[in-house]
């Protein structure tokens, strides 16, 4: 059986909604850049199936440039995760909001 | 050269000299001692356009010239030019202006002599002459305000200008709050000229008046805009009932009685209706207002001018009398005569307010040194006639001059006042013959007057002058004579007083025909001062009759006076009193006219009503719009404020559901 565009589409949607609500409801700062993670590859699912579809490859190189860009982010990220661990014992996100002040 | 220049160089040096006068000293108080230079300065800058002006008068050649410098306003139909008129009638105020006005100046280099505030004096007074200037030279209604205004200011500073006595700034207060009275109506017949004309310029305004004039007004519009213009006169002229702050502006500086308070700016609200004149002429039951109230203020002030013993009050009130003649010749058609009694009272005025100036100098030298012989000098006044007398063997040249002045305002025959006095009674008789009954009336005070008038101001000359000196120690502390900066203006004002008068001949002699301000400003001759039809000529016997009735009646009275208080002295007052009774009291008490205000308008409406309305007001209505809107703004920041959370979950989820807007708008807008 062809699976067709429209399965990608929805499985990019399910995910990427899954990392939004992620990204707003919880409350570890590690799973909240997971979700992050979660939505740019629900976007770098969807760009492949339309590259797949269009045939053309446009679509894949900006997934390469949107992995390279995650990874970057995830260690920008993760670094100051544990700054703000070392400063203030927890990754609890609503503890910490130091934009406020 | 040309008169547009000239007009230029007359209005801004004196604005010139009150910058240097006012604003140096200012910023370099070294400067404020240098005495000679300031008060040098602030001559010349008044000195110089007089003579600017001989020139101009000079070669007038007959026709107004009117110097337009720029378009001040320009706003939907109201166009308002920076427009100077010179003609003959605002020539003649000009060369009384600057002339007896760099007398009075150089007079003031003598008299504030060691004054802190001698800089700030001169700067004053320079500016004052500058918006009398403005005032007298203007094209239009507009420009004419801003000087009305201006010689306003300069009077309350001036009033004030000893600031640290608390009298002096309430005398100034009372002069500025009334004479705002005058000014709103002023600016109402301004608004309402505008309206019904569509300009305020005079060579509009002029012809309105003419029976071929492109413009015109209806006679309802034409008699409130004439009553209102006359209101607003009745504050700046001191006529019944803004009269009231004219004797309380003697706190001033002396020589600023002399040059505002009698020669120049009190005159303003004469020359306004002169100017004014064709449609003046257009209001008859104003005119009848107009007369009448001169009248009644004239009798009025100088019935309460019997009563003073304070010297400068009794000029002070003299003056309003004055100008209540000058309204009287107004109100029956004779515009001309009212100036003419400008130019003459203008040096009469001068001298005797200068020569008061020049006693109070030296009274107060008296109490100096009577105070350094350890006399207790608290209760002494020295402006105050019973204190004074025999002061003629010390102050000859004040004296004398005095004694001129005297005699000029008293309407001694040949004096300067003689003649403009006669004039204006006989022009009240002869618009009374006319068939303007009210004139008679008017002529009738006019009389009774002159006689008051030679009677009170003899009584001053003899109280201050003549018989021995009243004060302790007379055998040894004298008074002294001013320095020559101050009785050499007095000399020339009291010269003036003598002669004066000769501008105007009466039309009895030569038919008229050396009565040249007549010739100068008269209508007939196309001048700029228009005059009431007299078709009745009163016949050459009574006019003969008028005048030597004027002239008995002065004679009479200076002769009657002078033996009772040369006799008697200052005890004639207590025969005068008894004579008089209860009339006296009245006329002590000054008519009561300020306790008048006092109960009818500064009680109830200035405390009462500022208590009971405006004071809640300003709690309720004032205060808490201020305070309401304080709070609100409070209360927005602290709603906002909880938008503010610092967890960056909020911020993202407003992210979210605004970019969920956004696409749910792109798909299904």
């Amino acid at each position: 059986m062809e699976v067709a565009l429209n399965w990608y589409l929805a499985l990019g949607a399910l995910l990427f909604t899954i990392g939004t609500l992620g990204v707003l409801f919880k409350r570890n700062a590690i799973v909240l850049l997971m979700s992050i993670e979660l939505m740019l590859n629900a976007v770098n699912l969807t760009l492949v199936a339309f590259s797949q579809f269009m045939g053309d490859a446009d679509g894949q190189i900006l997934v390469l440039f949107s992995i390279a860009v995650a990874a970057a982010e995830a260690a920008v990220g993760l670094a100051i995760v544990i700054a703000i661990f070392r400063g203030k014992s927890t990754v609890d996100i609503t503890e910490i909001n130091l934009f406020k002040h | 050269m040309k008169t547009d220049l000239i007009v230029r160089l007359i209005l801004l040096l004196p604005l010139l000299g009150a910058l240097v006068n006012g604003l140096v000293p200012l910023f370099l108080p070294r400067f404020r001692r240098k005495e000679g230079l300031i008060g040098a300065i602030g001559t010349a800058v008044v000195a110089i356009p007089f003579a600017l002006a001989v020139y101009l008068f000079a070669t007038y050649g007959g026709d107004p010239v009117v110097a337009n410098y720029f378009t001040w306003l320009q706003a939907g139909d109201l166009s308002v030019d920076f427009a100077y008129r010179v003609d003959e009638l605002s020539l003649i105020m000009l060369l009384v202006v600057t002339g007896v006005g760099s007398l009075i100046h150089v007079y003031s280099t003598g008299y504030m002599h060691g004054d802190p505030g001698y800089w700030r004096f001169f700067a004053y007074l320079n500016l004052f002459i500058f918006a009398m200037l403005n005032l007298i030279l203007a094209n239009n209604l507009l420009v004419l305000f801003l000087g009305w205004e201006g010689v306003g200011l300069c009077s309350y500073l001036l009033i004030g200008f000893w600031y640290t006595d608390l009298k002096n700034s309430a005398a100034a207060n009372k002069a500025f709050i009334v004479n705002r009275v005058g000014d709103f109506a002023f600016l109402m017949a301004m608004f309402l000229i505008f309206q019904q004309v569509g300009s305020l310029s005079f060579d509009v305004l002029l012809d309105l008046g003419q029976p071929g004039g492109s413009v015109s007004m209806s006679s309802t519009a034409l008699l409130w805009a004439v009553g209102l213009l006359f209101i607003g006169a009745t504050g700046k002229s001191a006529q019944i009932p803004l009269f009231v702050w004219l004797p309380d502006a003697m706190a001033g500086p002396t020589p600023v009685s002399a040059l505002i308070h009698a020669a120049t700016m009190v005159t303003s609200g004469l020359y306004l209706l002169a100017r004014l004149s064709p449609l003046v002429l257009g209001a008859p039951e104003i005119m009848v207002a107009i007369g009448v109230i001169g009248a009644l203020t004239s009798f009025m002030a100088a019935t309460i001018a019997i009563a003073q013993n304070d010297i400068k009050k009794v000029l002070a009130y003299s003056t309003v009398s004055q100008l209540g003649y000058m309204f009287m010749a107004a109100g029956v058609g004779a515009f001309f005569v009212s100036i003419f009694h400008v130019v003459t009272h203008a040096f009469f005025k001068a001298c005797l307010f200068l020569g008061s100036g020049s006693v109070i100098h030296a009274m107060e030298h008296v109490e100096h040194d009577l105070e350094d012989k350890g006399h207790d000098m608290s209760d002494f006044d020295p402006q105050d006639m019973r204190t004074m007398g025999g002061l003629k063997q010390y102050m000859p040249s004040t004296s004398k001059t005095y004694l001129l002045a005297t005699m000029a305002i008293s309407g001694i025959p040949l004096f300067a006042g003689f003649f403009s006095k006669d004039e204006i009674l006989f022009k009240a008789f002869a618009y009374g013959y006319d068939g303007h009954p009210y004139a008679w009336m008017v002529w009738g005070l006019g009389i009774v007057t002159a006689a008051l008038t030679a009677f009170y101001m003899t009584r001053s000359y003899i109280l201050t002058f003549e018989g021995t000196p009243r004060w302790p120690e007379a055998d040894t502390v004298h008074a002294h004579e001013s320095a020559s900066s101050m009785t050499i203006p007095l000399w020339i004002l009291g010269g003036l007083s003598v002669v004066g008068g000769f501008i105007g001949l009466p039309a009895v002699i030569a038919h008229g025909k050396w009565n040249w301000i007549h010739h100068y400003l008269g209508m007939e001759y196309g001048g700029p001062v228009a005059e009431a039809a007299m078709n009745a000529h009163v016949p050459l016997a009574l006019e003969w009759g008028l005048i030597a009735l004027s002239a008995l009646i002065a004679v009479g009275t200076v002769a009657f006076a002078w033996r009772a208080y040369k006799a008697h002295g200052v005890a004639y007052d207590e025969t005068l009193k008894q004579r008089l009774g209860g009339l006296y009291r009245v006329f002590r008490g000054k008519y009561y006219w300020d306790e008048f205000y006092d109960r009818t308008v500064v009680g109830p409406l200035i405390h009462r009503g500022a208590r009971k309305v405006l004071a809640p007001f300003d709690a309720r209505i004032v205060d808490g719009i201020v305070n309401g809107l304080a709070i609100l703004s409070q209360y927005i920041s602290r709603l906002l404020g909880k938008l503010q959370t610092g967890v960056v979950q909020t911020y993202a989820l407003a992210f979210v559901v605004g970019v969920t807007l956004v696409v749910y708008l792109m798909i299904f807008g």
